[in-house]
């Protein structure tokens, strides 16, 4: 099964995915990840204004089999919150890169490791076999 | 439903002709012959009357609360055990069941850890109780490690010296190659406010213990007032039966509250096994260690009861989760459930009120006694801290050949207090048997 994978979008190694606007940022996981992990019944989310440095870990998910942490693709200080994610978060599920959409950051200098969309399927691809 | 299942001769030959066996010894022939029947050097068989005789013999040389009178408390206390608790406990469906994490074929034993849960949180004022730990010191240091998890690491546990020394090495034990420095402890007479000023922005928790192990009563409002300005949890270790009459660490403010629930109808045993009582805020629970019963309602829409948030827990969390625990006491859990329900809200107050007078008559009574002193540490509750005018050692040996357990002496953990002993009293101890004690000290 083919997993959603946007081609204007970029990825991490550890499943998550950014669109970088200029000097703003959006972040979430994705199909690839909500799918592992089933079910989602919990986000942790870290309050804007914190700041992470690219690979850090900035919050965690949830599910009914597992927990995982969430990375920064790249540095970057918090300037929202998706807090419809704290209530429903199902939405992970059902819609990783639109309403599933985790935290808008203001970008740091400095690059994090980031794929393109095909250097990210080929990835997945490689997991999965 | 029967216990015990017996099968006749000719079940056991229609089971062996079944798995293609002709005799039960066929079973073992995988053993090597040479150690199938090893010879074991051991004497023949005694009666079962020769051997009562010589294992009660045995027995008889302990002490115990019914042939001594007891004043030793230091975190396992004499308190009553009404014998339904063993009555229940005793039930082969409690006492062989193991772990619920089938919950379909567990339902009694969940029903029983939730009944339980739900009391400790009327008790002690807190949201969420866990399904206990081995005992009150693990506990502490399982709270210690959880204050570092919800406070995004900060990494330093504030302790004061009054908390019992035993559980204060417990948590040392806990927190050896985990990075987590703990302070507070270094002077034993550092007073609550030497405390607080070494509470920073590096500290995840500030430890107290409230009757501490002294016996004095703590304020815990202010101090929690004060911990949180400094952005750490305070984690407050109290006295069950002490909840009969003051303030619970729910209404205190306390982030995380535990307890050693030995009082609670679990009887002293030589030292073990005890309960390990864990209580914390509900913005905590995804933090807690431990196992968790939930209610809930089966596909029928009946209530059922489940292990819940089990992503807390090592066997999905793996190293990101806040402890590697994956038991509990559920028997202890059970006999603090039994004994809390035959008890009740009144019957503790009223424990606590007999508790809490027959420790201040024996003070009065002790003070007056040349060559003794009591302690005044404030407000205090079945201790209290005796100077004496011999070493303690010397005290009890003379109060053992009356049949008296004196207090604990505190000359190991806390020298700089002399020679000094813990007296504990509690409702098992009558004014006779305080009338006695002090009478012998006289002597």
């Amino acid at each position: 099964m083919a997993f959603k994978t946007p081609a204007e979008l970029q990825y991490t190694r550890s499943h998550e995915w950014i669109r970088i606007e200029g000097e703003e940022a959006t972040v979430g996981i994705t199909d690839y990840a909500q799918d592992s992990l089933g079910d989602v019944v919990y986000v942790e989310l870290p309050e804007v204004g914190a700041s992470f440095e690219a690979g850090e870990s900035f919050g965690a998910v949830e599910s009914v089999k597992a927990a995982s942490d969430l990375y920064m693709p790249v540095a970057g200080e918090v300037v929202t919150v998706n807090q419809t994610l704290v209530d429903k978060p199902e939405i992970l599920n059902s819609d990783p890169y639109g309403e599933g959409w985790m935290i808008k950051i203001s970008v740091a200098p400095g690059v994090g490791a980031l794929m393109s969309a095909a250097a990210y399927e080929k990835y997945v691809d490689e997991i999965k076999h | 439903m029967s216990h015990y299942i017996s099968i006749t001769a000719d079940e056991r030959a229609e089971m062996l002709k079944t798995i293609g066996v002709e005799h039960v010894a066929d079973l073992f022939a995988v053993v090597p012959e040479a150690v199938r029947f090893p010879q074991v050097d051991l004497p023949p068989a005694i009666s079962e009357i020769e051997l009562r005789r010589e294992l009660g013999a045995m027995a008889a040389r302990n002490a115990n609360p019914t042939t001594q009178s007891i004043f030793l408390g230091a975190g396992a206390y004499n308190h009553f055990v009404p014998s339904a608790v063993d009555q229940i406990l005793r039930r082969a469906e409690f006492y062989t069941s193991y772990t619920p994490y089938q919950p379909e074929i567990s339902q009694g034993t969940l029903q029983a850890i939730f009944e339980y849960q739900s009391l400790i949180c009327a008790l002690s004022g807190m949201d969420v109780a866990n399904a206990s730990h081995y005992d009150g010191g693990t506990a502490l240091a399982e709270a210690a490690l959880m204050a570092v998890a919800a406070t995004r690491n900060r990494r330093t546990i504030v302790v004061a010296p009054s908390v019992n020394p035993q559980y204060r090495a417990v948590l040392r034990t806990y927190v050896q190659a985990a990075g987590i420095r703990i302070l507070g402890d270094e002077r034993p007479d550092a007073t609550n406010d030497d405390l607080l000023a070494l509470v920073d922005n590096t500290t995840a928790a500030l430890i107290l213990q409230s009757p501490d192990f002294f016996g004095a009563l703590h304020d815990l409002k202010p101090l929690v007032e004060r911990a949180h300005a400094a952005g750490a949890l305070l984690i407050a270790h109290f006295d069950p039966i002490g909840l009969g009459l003051f303030q619970t660490p729910g209404e205190a403010g306390a982030d995380i509250a535990t307890a050693e629930g030995q009082p609670l109808g679990v009887g002293l045993s030589f030292g073990g096994p005890y309960l390990g009582i864990f209580t914390c805020n509900e913005k905590y629970v995804r933090k807690m260690p431990g196992r968790l019963a939930g209610a809930t309602l089966d596909l029928n829409g009946q209530l059922g009861y489940v292990l819940t948030l089990q992503a807390r827990e090592q066997h999905i969390r793996r190293e990101h989760a806040t402890s590697n625990i994956c038991t509990n006491q559920g028997l202890m859990a059970l006999a603090a459930a039994v004994y809390l329900g035959l008890v009740g809200r009144q019957g503790l107050r009223r424990l606590a009120e007999l508790c809490y007078h027959r420790a201040h008559y024996a003070a009065a009574q002790i003070a007056n006694v040349p060559g003794y002193a009591v302690v005044d540490r404030g407000p205090f509750f079945k201790e209290f801290i005796v100077r004496c005018p011999r070493p303690v050692a010397e005290i009890n040996a003379v109060l053992r050949e009356r049949n008296i357990i004196g207090g604990y002496d505190l000359a190991h953990d806390y020298p700089h207090l002399g020679n000094a002993m813990l007296l504990c009293v509690t409702e098992m101890n009558s004014k006779a048997d305080i009338d006695d004690l002090v009478e012998a000290l006289k002597g």
